[in-house]
């Protein structure tokens, strides 16, 4: 744009004063200095936000996983129970059911529970040292369904209540259900937090970036005064911006990442105590898969990308406004 | 070059301080813009530099009318015109050097294609000791040399400067006086705003002088 695209002389001529030219550069300076940004601060709503993420990310990962791993297995067997019914010998009906479901295709393994066996089972509710003659205790015999195959359940119940009519068969598919609506209900919480966590990062990176442009408005002019356009001003303030938000994440993804690598011997700690039971029912054994730390490192780098995004939207919309 | 159409300006409500400007400034033309503190030379000055608008009136520069110009064109428009405001805004956390450089550097040149050039306008404008003091610690006169040279390192085609020898003494002001003709020499159309009499007798030059708002023209 300007001249000195064409050709042309010395604009000053300093005769035999010539100086000689140092090689080294002496732009070191960058044009938005760094400590006119209230970085650190920053630094600390970005790592603290991308550290809520990632715990929510983690925690609903684990329970989704580990919710999976139970409904592959508990959808795997079916139970079925035979009633004592009066005039009939329950230990013959429970051998009777066991080898009808035996003959079914699709079913691999059979175990009838024994008298004292699902006396054992009965245990934690009614106490031990009881006599189950006194009661009328149903027997139970759990059949393991091949994986993949889709049992034919009506076949089934048709050929058990025809050797037993007080038996009944249970697939677990309400209980199935309840814990699908569980998993779903934890996933939709979760991104409910996410989103609340992105929006306040947004926020607090538009005041952070709408501060730093009012510190360094004088810059601002200076630039516009030697024709700097918004996108190159804007660019400036951008890679500071990028930089924190980067540091931000790096921290909080870290911080995050520790407390799920420790948590598996803390929840050691505390197995054996009813809280700490609940909590490795409910999330397994705590231990991320690989690809889970590659998520949150992943959701880390999102973080960092909308903390420029929202800084650099602030920049061009506080450049209209500046002069 | 510049053309100025029945341009009015106010600030606010206020009275309106500049009237019914009809001028023009030819390509390598060499002005004083001359007249009692208050006539609104500044504010003239910051009409040719588009950071003020007109309240009426027609403003084309460079062959665009200014008023249908977006923000990008406006610093495209800007790259080509030097300005030396009486404040200086140079840039504290930067060197004097580096602050003379800033136009090349905002254009995105590699820094070893200008540095000989800088150093060189630095030495002429008495600053070569002074290259990487930082602002806050030169005197007026220096900081005053420090932005004429930032405002005519990238040779514009327009030069606009205030008072540009208020704050130095007869003999550095006459030195400065043959840099602003050098670089109208060079094919540069300079506007300096001045109420200083010695320097305008210094050298033969069309004067715009402003008086009461309205704008009298002596070639
Ligand atoms: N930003 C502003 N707001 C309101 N009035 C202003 C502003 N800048 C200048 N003025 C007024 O405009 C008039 C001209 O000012 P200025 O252009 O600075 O004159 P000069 O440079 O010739 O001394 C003065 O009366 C001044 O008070
Ligand atoms: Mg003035």
């Amino acid at each position: 744009m300007s001249r000195t695209d064409q050709p042309h002389g010395p604009l000053v001529d300093l005769g035999r004063e010539r100086p000689q030219v140092p090689a080294r550069a002496r732009n070191l300076s960058p044009i938005v200095p760094r400590a006119s940004i209230a970085g650190r601060a920053l630094v600390a709503v970005v790592a603290i936000m991308t550290f809520l993420a990632s715990i929510t990310t983690g925690t609903v990962l684990l329970v989704s996983a580990s919710a999976a791993e139970w409904q592959s297995e508990v959808a795997s067997e079916i139970t079925i129970q035979v009633r004592p019914a009066p005039g009939r010998d329950i230990d013959r009906d429970a051998a009777a059911v066991a080898e009808a479901i035996r003959a079914q295709t699709g079913i691999v393994e059979v175990r009838p529970f024994t008298r004292e066996e699902s006396a054992k089972l009965l245990e934690p509710w009614l106490g031990s040292g009881l006599s189950l003659d006194d009661l009328p205790v149903p027997r139970v015999i759990v059949a393991r369904v091949q994986p993949g195959t889709t049992l034919d359940l009506a076949a089934l119940r048709r050929r058990v209540t025809q050797v037993a009519a007080s038996a009944s068969v249970d697939d677990h598919r309400a209980w199935i259900e309840r814990m699908r609506s569980m998993t779903g209900a934890t996933v939709i919480a979760g991104l409910g937090i996410l989103a609340l966590v992105i929006i306040a990062t947004i926020i607090s990176v538009s005041f952070a970036t709408r501060g730093a442009m009012a510190a360094n408005r004088p810059i601002v002019e200076v630039l516009h005064f030697v024709g700097a356009g918004d996108r190159y001003i804007a660019n400036r303030f951008l890679r500071h911006f990028l930089r924190l938000g980067l540091q931000g994440g790096v921290i909080g993804c870290g911080v995050a990442m520790l407390v799920f690598g420790f948590s598996e011997s803390i929840a050691g700690w505390f197995s054996g105590t009813p809280v700490g039971d609940q909590f490795a029912a409910l999330l397994g054994t705590f231990s991320l898969r690989p690809s889970g730390y590659l998520a949150l490192a992943a959701q880390a780098v999102l973080i960092a990308a909308i903390t420029a995004w929202a800084s650099r939207r602030t920049l061009f919309a506080t450049l209209d406004d500046i002069d | 070059m510049v053309r100025f159409e029945n341009v009015g300006l106010r600030y606010g409500l206020g009275p309106e301080i500049l009237r019914d400007l009809n001028f023009q400034i030819p390509a390598h033309s060499f002005q004083f813009l001359t007249g009692p503190s208050g006539a609104g030379k500044t504010s003239l000055l910051k009409l040719l530099f588009l950071s003020l608008r007109p309240t009426r009136g027609l403003v084309n520069l460079f062959g665009h009318d200014v008023s249908l110009l977006g923000k990008d064109e406006i610093a495209d428009l800007r790259k080509r015109i030097g300005i030396v405001l009486q404040d200086f805004r140079l840039l504290d956390h930067m060197t004097t050097y580096e602050n003379v450089a800033l136009p090349f550097r905002v254009t995105g040149r590699e820094e070893s294609s200008y540095r000989k050039e800088v150093i060189d306008l630095l030495k002429w404008v008495g600053l070569g000791e002074r290259m990487d003091a930082l602002p806050p610690i030169l005197s007026g006169g220096e900081k005053q040399r420090a932005a004429i040279a930032r405002a005519v390192i990238s040779r514009p085609h327009l030069l606009l400067a205030d008072e540009p020898t208020g704050n130095v003494d007869p003999t550095l002001g006459r030195r400065l006086l043959r840099l602003f003709i050098e670089l109208n020499k060079s094919g540069t159309a300079v506007i300096i705003a001045t109420h200083d009499i010695t320097l305008m007798d210094q050298y033969e030059a069309r004067r715009l002088v402003l008086h009461q708002g309205r704008l009298h023209i002596y070639e």
